[in-house]
């Protein structure tokens, strides 16, 4: 299988705080990947050095073995990268739909091309029954899907989702989790997210890498990690939220 | 057809017949309304689409208005050649601006302090400038104002209020588009959450500096008006940052990002403010400045009770969406 991102050395610092230590990775094209870690061990750092919200201070990501690194957020997402946010940011005043018409625009030529792909994102996201609505009035769990819609909307090769569960009741959280699935099987999409939510990566993840204090720590399939991590949890001897 | 159409059918039928029955200060208020309609039109397109606060539009009336009535004034060059350097030159500086302020990051009440800025120093610049008159204004020879000259831009009162009939008309159409393009969904991304936007594959800069364009563009044509309908052009008169204010004020009390806002919002200011000046004058009380307590009073109100403007609530009362 063949890296569609790879990542290699990256660390970046915030005044002296080193937030991303020396980490490498990489996302296999076609799997579901996930970055777990405990709260500060830089994973949103490292998802927003691959989004392009941040350059990296040493180190290369490559994509589809192009180098990405440095690229700004619109260039990134130009590449093939789409993205969500760990606190949603939808454009409230919008509709649904119009909301994920923004996105289908990046790949669509006429704003009705666009219309309509949007509103197949939005039903494959079993948002339709909303896509009038303005943005502003979906609840947390909506508000979370329309994140995801709008970034398939961009028809993205790698999605990024960032702590995309937060504060999801775990029934909505294994809707949400069908809902990926259903996107990997049909559309072979790669997926790399970043997740507290346990009962989420597991479900979903075909690789894990443990990061703990900017550095991958451990690596491998869910279960290899979860053995890892007990060794891992006794040698610590903290709690990392399993 | 829809309400929103049976709407404007309407508004357009009344705005056709009023000079048959409006006297000489009707159609004058009747202009005024008309211009500020479409300054406010060509403001939101920055502000109300794309987010990005200007309170420095006068500088664009005043580019405008010194571009073409200059070129009439020492070349005897009219109206409509010197549009589109009017407008070149508008688009320009809102670009020049634009790339200044969104290189460097500078947003929200910064940016509009940066737009204050640039129309004050070039007020003070035109001051020094003696090819255009210098403090003592440029003044463009009226030779007749019986016939009707379309060329020149000289004729009876009813012409101007016509032309600026055909702006304001011009300039929804134009916005109606721009809204349902690619552009009115960039920039309202970019306006709703310009970091999704981004997120998106939007070139932030790129279009906001577009809407800069676009915005100052417009704004100019209004200046060429301005000109030919005033004949006198003052630096401190043109360029004064209570002109941008006036500007602002349409889409605010009306409905800032939407297509009919400011042209109600224009009507409802001009005719409050144009009549509380009759009512004192009526009354023997001339007052000077009475005209922005009134701006002040209407601003306070709307922000107060209709905080989106006067036209949101309106439309839901029409049933126009």
């Amino acid at each position: 299988m063949t890296a569609l991102l790879r990542a290699s050395g990256l660390s970046k610092s915030f005044r002296g705080l080193k937030a991303v230590a020396n980490a490498s990775f990489e996302v296999a094209e076609g799997q579901v990947s996930a970055l777990i870690g405990p709260n500060g061990a830089g994973k949103t750092t490292v998802f927003n050095l691959i989004a392009g919200v941040y350059a990296p201070d040493t180190g290369t990501i490559h994509f589809q073995g192009r180098p990405i690194h440095g690229l700004r957020p619109d260039q990134i997402c130009a590449a093939g990268i789409g993205r969500t946010f760990q606190l949603v940011k939808p454009f409230p005043a919008l509709s649904v739909l119009d909301n994920v018409i923004v996105g289908a625009l990046r790949v669509e030529r006429t704003v009705a091309a666009a219309r309509g792909a949007a509103h197949a994102v939005l039903r494959k996201l079993g948002l339709e029954a909303r896509a009038n609505d303005p943005a502003a009035t979906l609840t947390l769990s909506d508000r979370k899907r329309l994140e995801v819609a709008r970034a398939l909307a961009t028809r993205p090769r790698l999605l990024l989702l960032d702590e995309v569960m937060a504060g999801l009741r775990p029934t909505e959280c294994d809707q949400l989790v069908e809902a990926f699935r259903g996107l990997h099987r049909a559309e072979g999409l790669t997926i790399l997210l970043i997740e507290h939510v346990m009962r989420a990566v597991m479900a979903l993840a075909q690789h894990i890498a443990v990061l703990d204090r900017g550095a991958v720590i451990a690596r491998g399939t869910p279960d290899e990690v979860v053995r890892d991590m007990a060794v891992v949890q006794c040698y610590l001897g903290e709690d990392t939220e399993i | 057809m829809s309400r929103a159409a049976l709407l404007l059918t309407g508004l357009l039928a009344v705005a056709l017949v009023f000079p048959w029955l409006a006297g000489g200060y009707a159609l004058s208020v009747g202009t005024l309304i008309l211009y500020f309609a479409y300054t406010s039109q060509s403001w939101n397109v920055m502000m109300g689409f794309a987010g990005q606060l200007s309170l420095g539009h006068a500088l664009y009336v005043g580019i405008g208005a010194y571009a073409a009535g200059a070129l009439f004034y020492h070349f005897g060059i009219g109206p409509w050649a010197g549009l589109p350097l009017a407008v070149a030159l508008a688009a320009l500086a809102g670009v020049v601006i634009a790339c200044l302020a969104f290189r460097f990051g500078v947003s929200g009440v910064y940016f509009a302090l940066l737009t204050i800025a640039f129309a004050e120093f070039t007020r003070i610049g035109f001051d020094h400038v003696s090819w255009t008159g210098g403090p003592g204004g440029m003044f463009l020879k009226v030779e007749q104002r019986d016939s009707i000259d379309l060329v020149h831009l000289r004729g009876p009162p009813a012409l101007y209020y016509y032309v600026m009939l055909a702006l304001t008309a011009g300039a929804l159409a134009l916005c109606s588009r721009l809204l349902g393009s690619r552009a009115g969904y960039y920039w309202r991304a970019i306006r709703e959450n310009e970091e999704a936007a981004q997120a998106l594959g939007i070139n932030v800069f790129r279009w906001k500096v577009l809407a800069m364009a676009i915005s100052a563009g417009m704004t100019a044509i209004s200046g060429v008006f301005f000109a030919f309908y005033n004949n006198s052009l003052f630096p401190e008169q043109v360029f004064n940052t209570g002109r941008s204010i006036e500007i602002v004020l349409g889409s605010v009390i009306g409905g800032v990002g939407t297509l009919f806002g400011p042209i109600f919002g224009a009507a409802v200011f001009t005719l409050l403010s144009e009549g509380a000046t009759e009512a004192l004058r009526a009354v023997g009380w001339e007052i000077p400045g009475s005209k922005g307590v009134v701006y002040g009073v209407v601003l306070l109100l709307v922000i107060v009770f209709l905080p989106q403007g006067i036209w949101p609530p309106l439309a839901r009362r029409l049933g126009i969406r």
